[in-house]
């Protein structure tokens, strides 16, 4: 344990968690749990009356169903003069007062001359892209860097036109939407806020992986080779593999979408009778990519298996 | 002489009336109520005195306010409930754009100047250091804000009927906001934005059937087409095959007029859709299942 302590490269930690470019991530790490706990104390508190108001459908005929201080006689309505600007107004002085401070504090960084001939090692992208570029390590450049920026795109434009569950349109709350909010936060906080701060505090030199405390040491070297899956089962001859390859990677993709088929037909069989076909298959497809990814990374991280499909076109 | 210190009430009240008299008279013909004047008149419409209707055409008669409504939902300004992450962004961009604008003046995007523009600004331009330091960070700044803000929509169910539309532009407002700042990290110069830029453009090479390096190129072979480095989708990004002089310009074409006009048309569309989506979305009383059931019944 000594030893461990000893070994712990404070300097290392320090020094990339105070990267000035780093600084807004190290923020955000702080801002996103802060604002979880704040929605769901909100959601919970949604909760609590809703409870109260299936229990009690007398109380629900005249209750106000909010979860709010309430008066019969008070307005239901504000002016935005001056109850909307006033805040408003606080919260520009606010935001121009912390970024004043931010800017006198801190410099923004500017590192030596562009030079094509030097390599920054590692060089990294802005730290709001690193988890597309983490996920360079999982997936071939044409996967991680076209393919699945769009699909996520894609997926978040789909959200409202395959979320048929009409309540909770407009308040907090978890029980009516368990299913929705668990797949946003999971894409989100997992495949997205994760992966970034993976590619920002963990990823050191040559892309390796660098626990927190670790020294990043530049000619560290990593006795690992990489297996396809094909290898592991014992595939040979190109067609074969093609083929092996194809088979299995849709036969992943198939069983992931057969999974989140049962769980949902048997957990949340509301959702399935709201959706039609069309957007059931969305769904179903966009929870399996989801999936696919994360088991991805640990068939890569956990038994060092980088592809799954291999043809002499494209790897997957 | 001694002084008089008993003197009559009555005549001191007189004495004073008297005077105020005279000063309003005095006040009222050289010095008229600055609120009264044809000139601030012929600005603001609307009377001064705190009345229901004036608060109203305050709002109303603005045109920078009047993107608001004149009343709104009592709990709407909780701060529970909305965490103003989007007002937040959209201050944000007005800091930058100011702050931007700023830079610019002192910015020529070629590389023989780049670089050493943001070294003049940084040591030489009186408050240069600040104003590329405040531009920086509420860059980074309004990132954060935009993905809080989505997640606090989606935490509430905004997007829900009837604002699917709007939450599809919020889609696209956050994609330009993360290439706004992408494109900035190239402009100065400096390794930093040379290798992030050459790292990001590189996953280019392997678009599908549209990049150099990309699955899918053998089928342009067949149809008799050649997809290069020198005319792929990585080339179109850059201006040329590796990060450059083009790539300096496109960056800053893109970052200092295209993303920023394309970004404030989207945001036109996303406030004015909020006003006609039927503004905030709440807080709003919450909805039972056996509820959703009738309305279901009902459809």
């Amino acid at each position: 344990m000594t030893h461990m302590l000893a070994a712990f490269d404070w300097h290392q930690l320090l020094h990339i968690l105070t990267e000035p470019d780093n600084i807004p991530i190290v923020l955000m790490m702080l801002l996103i749990p802060y604002f979880l706990w704040y929605g769901f104390r909100e959601a919970a508190a949604h909760d609590r009356l809703i409870a109260q108001l299936e229990a009690d459908p007398a109380l629900a005929k005249t209750h106000h169903r909010k979860p709010y201080p309430y008066h019969p006689a008070w307005d239901k309505t504000l002016h935005t003069w001056p109850y909307l600007l006033r805040v408003e107004f606080l919260a520009a002085i606010i935001v121009t007062a912390f970024l004043v401070l931010w800017a006198v504090w801190l410099d923004a960084p500017l590192e030596e001359p562009a030079n094509p001939n030097l390599t920054m090692n590692p060089s990294k992208a802005p730290w709001y892209f690193l988890g597309l570029q983490e996920l360079l390590v999982y997936f071939d450049p044409w996967i991680a860097g076209v393919i699945l920026p769009h699909v996520v795109l894609g997926g978040l434009m789909a959200i409202p036109y395959i979320d048929t569950n009409p309540l909770g349109n407009g308040y907090y709350t978890w029980r009516q939407r368990k299913f929705a909010i668990s797949g946003y936060m999971f894409g989100f906080l997992v495949l997205w806020v994760l992966l970034a701060i993976i590619g920002t505090f963990i990823r050191g030199p040559g892309w390796m992986w660098f626990w927190p405390g670790e020294t990043w040491d530049p000619h560290r070297q990593v006795h690992e080779v990489n297996r396809h899956l094909h290898e592991v089962v014992g595939v040979t001859g190109w067609v074969n593999i093609a083929l092996f390859g194809g088979v299995a990677t849709l036969g992943i993709l198939g069983a992931l979408h057969l999974l989140a088929d049962v769980v949902i037909r048997r957990k949340m069989p509301v959702l399935f009778r709201q959706q039609n076909f069309l957007q059931y298959m969305i769904t179903l497809n966009l929870l399996a990519m989801m999936l696919f990814v994360p088991l991805k990374i640990l068939l890569k991280l956990g038994l060092n298996i980088k592809y799954v499909w291999v043809t002499p076109w494209f790897n997957v | 002489m001694a002084p008089k210190d008993d003197i009559d009430p009555a005549s001191l009240k007189a004495l004073l009336s008297k005077e105020k008299e005279t000063r309003e008279k005095l006040t009222k013909k050289w010095i008229p109520n600055f609120f009264e004047t044809p000139f601030w008149r012929s600005i603001f419409r609307h009377k001064i005195d705190d009345t229901p209707r004036n608060r109203s055409l305050a709002v109303l008669s603005n045109v920078f306010l009047h993107l608001q409504p004149a009343k709104l939902n009592r709990d709407a300004v909780r701060y529970a409930f909305c965490w103003g992450m989007g007002g937040i962004t959209f201050y944000l961009f007005i800091i930058l754009t100011f702050t931007g604008v700023a830079l610019m003046f002192y910015y020529h995007p070629t590389k023989a100047d780049a670089f050493r523009d943001i070294l003049f600004l940084k040591n030489d331009v009186p408050f240069g250091n600040f104003l590329r330091n405040m531009h920086r960070w509420a860059a980074h700044a309004m990132i954060i804000t935009t993905w809080l803000h989505q997640m606090r929509v989606f935490m509430t169910g905004s997007y829900k009927p009837p604002r699917e539309f709007n939450w599809n532009i919020g889609v696209i407002l956050l994609l330009v906001t993360m290439l706004l700042s992408f494109t900035g990290y190239l402009l100065p110069d400096d390794q930093l934005g040379f290798w992030a830029v050459t790292v990001g453009t590189n996953m280019a090479r392997a678009t599908p059937v549209l990049g150099h390096e990309g699955p899918g190129i053998e089928l342009v072979e067949l149809l008799g087409g050649k997809i290069t480095a020198y005319n792929d989708v990585r080339f179109a990004l850059l201006g040329g095959s590796i990060v450059d002089a083009n790539a300096l310009l496109r960056a800053y074409i893109w970052h200092c007029v295209a993303l920023p006009i394309l970004g404030a048309t989207f945001m036109i569309v996303h406030f004015w859709r909020i006003r006609k989506d039927g503004s905030l979305s709440g807080p709003a009383p919450v909805m039972l299942a056996a509820e959703a059931g009738q309305a279901k019944g009902r459809r």
